[in-house]
């Protein structure tokens, strides 16, 4: 992969991120149609779903590279992270302003009574941090850290999929569905981590017991 | 033309003249587009007494053919304070609750053509001196078909204002001579996969079931309902024959009914057998009962657009002056 491809497919992959955005603002303003009966829900919906489709595939880069040996692939995890964040914000603004009218009461009672809203504010509340450190000065300076803060990641998936579990009304197929993408993703990487550790046992036991 | 008007309606509560407005334009692009027999098809003829009513295995004539699409004719109109601008047909055709049909909200909207409204007929037993299967012309003979512009509230904290078409279910219930152990009435929708592609799913226990008390459903604004916008009912909101009780969350307003049971006990209702914690028998439109997952305190009004705040849900929907009484001495928040 030549620097220049590199560059050209991380362009794309920023076009793809922001198509959901401006499909929505596009309908708001009644371009291409409109955005339905129930506009907030539909708004709030599509960025919440967009947000969690991201974040998924900001987990499955790591796999699919080391499946298929596409080591540049990691080069677009950041932006998939970032785009993921920017939209579970958009979401949890749409609900907060356009949904709620900014009504601090309620706001605050939901967040703290209704476990579906608890779970999906804890997420976005931990991916604050793993945006704020998204540079590679952060990824620099914070070293072995800058691992272990980012392996919230994982948590904040289960949280997204619970957060949609607990708020569809009955038909759980869909959240299901993520939820299965998800054990897929995290299942991978316990195997992955279970064979390295193998490997290094092996070694130091070849390097302990004379040949 | 007979005017039903309660006691407690102000004559200056009528209907929205846009409302009234907006279905002629809808009639007349309908006629346009050849969508409407010439003639109105059964709304004129019909009044005066109730014919005898006779089940189809003792006499299988059909009398006169249910449009399956089309104008209802003049309507009665029962003038209702709604305080609110009447949802679009667009709206209130595509943003449904039919789990019959898929659970997306336009999925009835795109499925529900499958759905064969002709010929219907509706099986009445149970707790009645009169029972058996009845063609749908044959239930509908003799009552008079009423708009009635009536505030809707789902569970889901949505809300629209839809001109129903229909006619006291009180009115029909009588007909079949209920007998003193009849306390309840349950419902029962059309239940055939071949149909209706969401049945192979079970999301909820099929056929889909609901139920009144007696005394609820023979309250004159529990409303058996085969129109909307002065229309025949499009399949995606319940054709051909559905209950509209305005005062309870929407499930309660059971959508093709097939099956009509006049009870003792206490009916099974589909959403109460799926989770009683969260849908209770009674279901009816209360603020200050919260639904265990979400504030059923305000909702969002169905095309009221982006931009618009949520508005206060009201006791009963709004309807506690016509309604509280059936409810004296009960605990609301136990028996949600």
């Amino acid at each position: 992969m030549t620097r220049r491809n590199l560059a050209l497919i991380k362009a794309l992959v920023i076009v793809a991120c922001v198509v959901p955005f401006a499909w929505v603002a596009a309908r708001a303003f009644g371009y291409g149609g409109d955005l339905g009966a129930n506009p907030v829900q539909m708004v709030l919906h599509t960025f919440g779903k967009t947000g969690l489709n991201l974040l998924i595939l900001t987990l499955a880069i790591t796999p699919i590279r080391k499946q298929t040996g596409l080591n540049w692939l990691v080069a677009l995890r950041r932006t998939l992270g970032l785009a993921a964040f920017f939209y579970i914000l958009l979401h949890a603004i749409t609900y907060a302003v356009l949904d709620q009218g900014l009504a601090w009461q309620s706001l605050l009672v939901d967040v703290a009574m209704r476990p579906y809203i608890t779970v999906g504010f804890l997420a976005l509340v931990l991916m604050v941090p793993l945006a704020v450190t998204s540079t590679n000065a952060m990824q620099r300076r914070l070293k072995r850290r800058w691992v272990q803060l980012h392996r919230l990641v994982y948590l904040i998936g289960i949280l997204g999929a619970v957060h949609f579990l607990w708020l569809v009304k009955i038909d759980v197929s869909e959240p299901l569905l993520y939820m299965g993408v998800l054990a897929l993703l995290l299942g991978y990487r316990v195997v992955d981590w279970r064979r390295r550790q193998q490997r290094r046992l092996q070694a130091r036991q070849r390097r302990e017991s004379p040949a | 033309m007979l005017i039903k008007r309660p006691p407690d309606i102000k004559p200056s509560e009528i209907t929205p003249e846009s409302a009234f407005h907006r279905r002629r334009d809808i009639l007349k692009a309908a006629l346009a587009a050849g969508l409407l027999p010439a003639a109105n098809a059964w709304g004129q003829a019909i009044g005066g007494g109730f014919p005898e009513l006779v089940p189809l295995a003792r006499e299988a004539t059909r009398h006169r053919a249910f449009p399956e699409v089309g104008n209802l004719g003049d309507l009665n109109t029962w003038p209702h304070d709604v305080e609110r601008e009447t949802t679009s047909f667009e709206d209130i055709t595509n943003y449904n609750n039919y789990y019959e049909f898929g659970t997306g909200k336009t999925d009835p909207a795109k499925n529900a053509h499958t759905l064969r409204t002709h010929p219907w007929s509706v099986t009445v037993e149970g707790e009645a001196d009169i029972t058996g299967t009845f063609a749908l012309e044959d239930l509908m003979k003799g009552h008079t078909l009423e708009d009635r512009l009536y505030r809707f509230r789902c569970v889901e904290a949505w809300s629209m204002v839809v001109p129903w078409v229909g006619f006291p279910l009180g009115d029909l219930l009588k007909r079949f001579e209920p007998t003193s152990r009849a306390n309840y009435v349950q419902f029962f929708t059309l239940n055939d996969a071949e149909q209706m592609p969401g049945v192979r799913y079970p999301v909820l226990r099929w056929p889909y079931r609901e139920g009144l008390t007696i005394a609820e459903a023979m309250h004159p604004l529990a409303l058996l309902t085969v129109g909307l916008y002065g229309q025949v009912l499009p399949n995606q909101n319940g054709a051909p024959l559905r209950l509209i009780v305005p005062w309870k969350y929407g499930f309660k307003s059971i959508k093709s009914i097939v099956r009509i049971r006049f009870m003792e006990r206490e009916p099974e209702t589909s959403w109460n057998m799926a989770n009683a914690r969260e849908y209770g028998f009674y279901s009816n439109v209360n603020p200050d009962k919260d639904h265990p997952r979400w504030s059923q305190a305000t909702e969002r009004v169905l095309g009221a657009g982006l931009f618009s705040s949520r508005i206060p849900t009201r006791l009963f929907n709004g309807y506690a002056d016509q309604v509280a009484s059936l409810y004296t001495g009960l605990d609301l928040m136990r028996n949600y």
